[in-house]
C-alpha cells in the first residue's frame, strides 16, 4: 500500500497528495510541537467517554426492551427515529440546545451510537435461554450471580458486535463533533488543515489516529471476543 | 400424614393447571399425593400428559395453578431437567460449584466418581455426549444435597443400555443417601429401579389413575418386577376411552 501511495504521489501534485515521507515529516513536526499528542489525547478521551455512555445506557435499555414487550412497544418508534436521524442533525441540535460545550459534544456522540447498541443488545436479550433461567431459579442464583454467570455470557457476542460497530461509528462522529464545535482534538486540527489546504498535516493527524483505533480493535476487542467464545467447541 | 411416621417432604395438591401460555387448555385436572422424607415417588404417564408441568409447579417455576404445594420450611430443592441445562461457558465442575457453592471438593469428587465423570470434570458441556451431559446434570442436582430432588425424564432419548447404566448409578446413590425425590417418566423400568411408590397418570388433563407401592426391599424387586409392571400396565389402561 505504501508503494502504491509513493508511486501515486510521484505523479500527483504534491499539494494534493504528499509522499509518505512528507507526511512522516509532518507527523514528526506536529509531535515535536506537542500538538499531535494533545489532539489525540483529547479525541481519545471523547471517544472513550461517549462510547462508555452509549454502551452502558444502550445495553441497559436494550436488555430491558428485549425482556419486557410492553417497554419494547413504547420505545421502538423513538429508537427507529434515532437510528435513522442523520448524525449532523443531532450534533447541531445538541450544540444549539445545550451550548457549544463538552457536555453537548459527548451527548451528541453518545446519542448517535445509543440506538445501535439498543438494537443489538435487544436482539441478544430476546434470544436468552429460558431453560437456563429456570435452572438458575431452581438453584437459587441471586440476581447478581444470574447476571454474571447466566445472562452476560449469553450477551457477550452481541456486546462484542456492538462494541466493534460502535467504536468505528463513535470515532467517526467524534471527529465531526470536534470539527463543528470544539477548540481541540483531531477533528479540529483536520478542520484547520482543510482551511489551510494542508493535506500533509491532514494526513499527519488522520493516520496516527486510525492506527490507534486499529490497535484498540486488535488488542482489546478481538481478545475479548476470543475470551468470550473459548467454551465453544471448535468449528470443523 | 405420610406412611411410616417419617417427616413430610412434600405435600402436593394441584386442583387445576393450565398451559403456560395462559390459554384455556387444561393440563392437570386434579393431582394430590404426599411424600415422606427418604421416599422416591415416580409419576408415570404418557408424554404430554402434564408431568413436566407438575414438576415445574413443585419446583416453584410455574405459578399458574390452583391448589398448593407445601414443603417443610427451608427445604432445599434441586432438579435435573429433561435437557441437561448446564452453563455451556463453564466447566462441569464449575457448573456444580455455581449451583451449590456450599459443596466441598471431596463431595464433588465422590459424585463424579459415582457417576463416571472423573475424567470430564474440567470439560465444557459442549464437549460432552448427551449421556455425559445428563450425568453432569444429575451430579449438579445431587451436589446440592437437596431435601427434595426432582427428576424430569432424566433418561429420555438415551440408548437403552446407556439409560440402564446411568439408572443403576443413580439407584445406588439414592439407596446410599436415602434421598427424597419425585421422578417423572414414561418408562416403567425407570420407576421400578428408582421409586418406592408409582403413581400412574391419565392422559391430559392429568389425574392419578392409581398407585403401586413397592414395599419389597430393593434387592428383591427384580423377583417381583413382572408382577409390578403388570399392575402399572393394568392401571394405565383402566381409563375407558370416551
Amino acid at each position: 500500500m505504501l508503494l502504491v501511495w509513493q508511486a501515486a504521489a510521484h505523479f500527483a501534485n504534491p499539494r494534493l497528495l504528499p509522499s509518505p515521507l512528507a507526511v512522516l515529516d509532518s507527523v514528526r513536526l506536529h509531535t515535536a510541537s506537542g500538538d499531535l499528542p494533545r489532539a489525540l489525547a483529547a479525541t481519545i478521551a471523547r471517544v472513550a467517554v461517549a462510547f462508555a455512555l452509549a454502551m452502558a445506557a444502550g445495553s441497559a435499555l436494550g436488555y430491558a426492551m428485549g425482556r419486557a414487550p410492553v417497554l419494547d412497544r413504547w420505545l421502538d418508534a423513538p429508537i427507529v427515529v434515532l437510528l435513522n436521524l442523520p448524525a449532523l442533525v443531532l450534533i447541531v441540535l445538541a450544540y444549539v440546545w445545550i451550548g457549544l460545550n463538552e457536555t453537548a459534544a459527548l451527548i451528541a456522540v453518545a446519542l448517535n451510537k445509543l440506538p445501535n447498541a439498543v438494537v443489538t443488545i435487544r436482539e441478544g436479550a430476546r434470544t436468552l435461554d429460558a431453560g437456563l433461567d429456570e435452572m438458575a431459579a431452581v438453584f437459587g442464583f441471586s440476581p447478581a450471580k444470574r447476571l454474571r454467570h447466566v445472562v452476560l455470557p449469553q450477551l457477550a457476542p452481541y456486546i462484542a458486535a456492538s462494541t466493534r460497530s460502535g467504536l468505528s461509528l463513535v470515532w467517526k462522529i467524534v471527529l465531526v463533533v470536534e470539527l463543528l464545535g470544539r477548540p481541540n482534538g483531531v477533528g479540529f486540527e483536520i478542520g484547520t488543515a482543510f482551511q489551510l489546504f494542508d493535506v500533509a498535516s491532514l494526513l499527519a493527524y488522520a493516520l496516527p489516529f486510525t492506527a490507534l483505533m486499529l490497535a484498540v480493535e486488535s488488542l482489546l476487542v478481538q481478545p475479548f471476543e476470543r475470551h468470550a467464545a473459548r467454551w465453544r467447541p471448535a468449528r470443523s | 400424614m405420610p406412611p411410616g411416621g417419617a417427616p413430610l417432604a412434600v405435600d402436593v395438591r394441584v386442583k387445576r393447571a393450565r398451559s403456560a401460555a395462559g390459554e384455556t387448555v387444561e393440563i392437570i385436572s386434579g393431582l394430590a399425593f404426599v411424600l415422606a422424607s427418604g421416599e422416591v415417588a415416580a409419576l408415570i404417564g404418557p408424554s404430554g400428559c402434564g408431568k413436566s408441568t407438575l414438576m415445574r409447579i413443585i419446583a416453584g417455576l410455574d405459578l399458574a395453578f390452583e391448589g398448593r404445594v407445601d414443603h417443610p420450611p427451608g427445604a432445599r430443592i434441586a432438579m435435573a431437567f429433561q435437557e441437561p441445562r448446564l452453563l455451556p461457558w463453564r466447566s462441569v465442575e464449575d457448573n456444580l460449584r455455581l449451583a451449590s457453592p456450599q459443596s466441598i471438593a471431596a463431595e464433588r469428587t465422590a459424585l463424579f466418581d459415582a457417576l463416571g465423570l472423573l475424567d470430564h470434570r474440567q470439560h465444557f458441556p459442549g464437549e460432552l455426549s448427551l449421556g455425559l451431559a445428563r450425568r453432569a446434570s444429575l451430579a449438579r442436582a445431587l451436589a446440592a444435597k437437596p431435601d427434595l430432588l426432582l427428576l424430569d425424564e432424566p433418561f429420555v432419548s438415551l440408548d437403552p443400555p446407556l439409560a440402564r447404566a446411568i439408572r443403576a448409578d443413580l439407584a445406588r446413590l439414592i439407596a446410599s443417601t436415602r434421598l427424597t425425590g419425585v421422578l417423572v417418566t414414561h418408562d416403567v423400568e425407570d420407576a421400578l429401579d428408582l421409586a418406592d411408590v408409582i403413581y400412574v397418570l391419565s392422559p391430559r388433563p392429568a389425574h392419578i389413575l392409581g398407585e403401586v407401592r413397592i414395599d419389597t426391599p430393593r434387592a428383591l424387586v427384580s423377583a417381583r418386577r413382572g408382577a409390578l409392571a403388570a399392575e402399572v400396565e393394568r392401571l394405565r389402561h383402566s381409563l375407558k376411552p370416551t
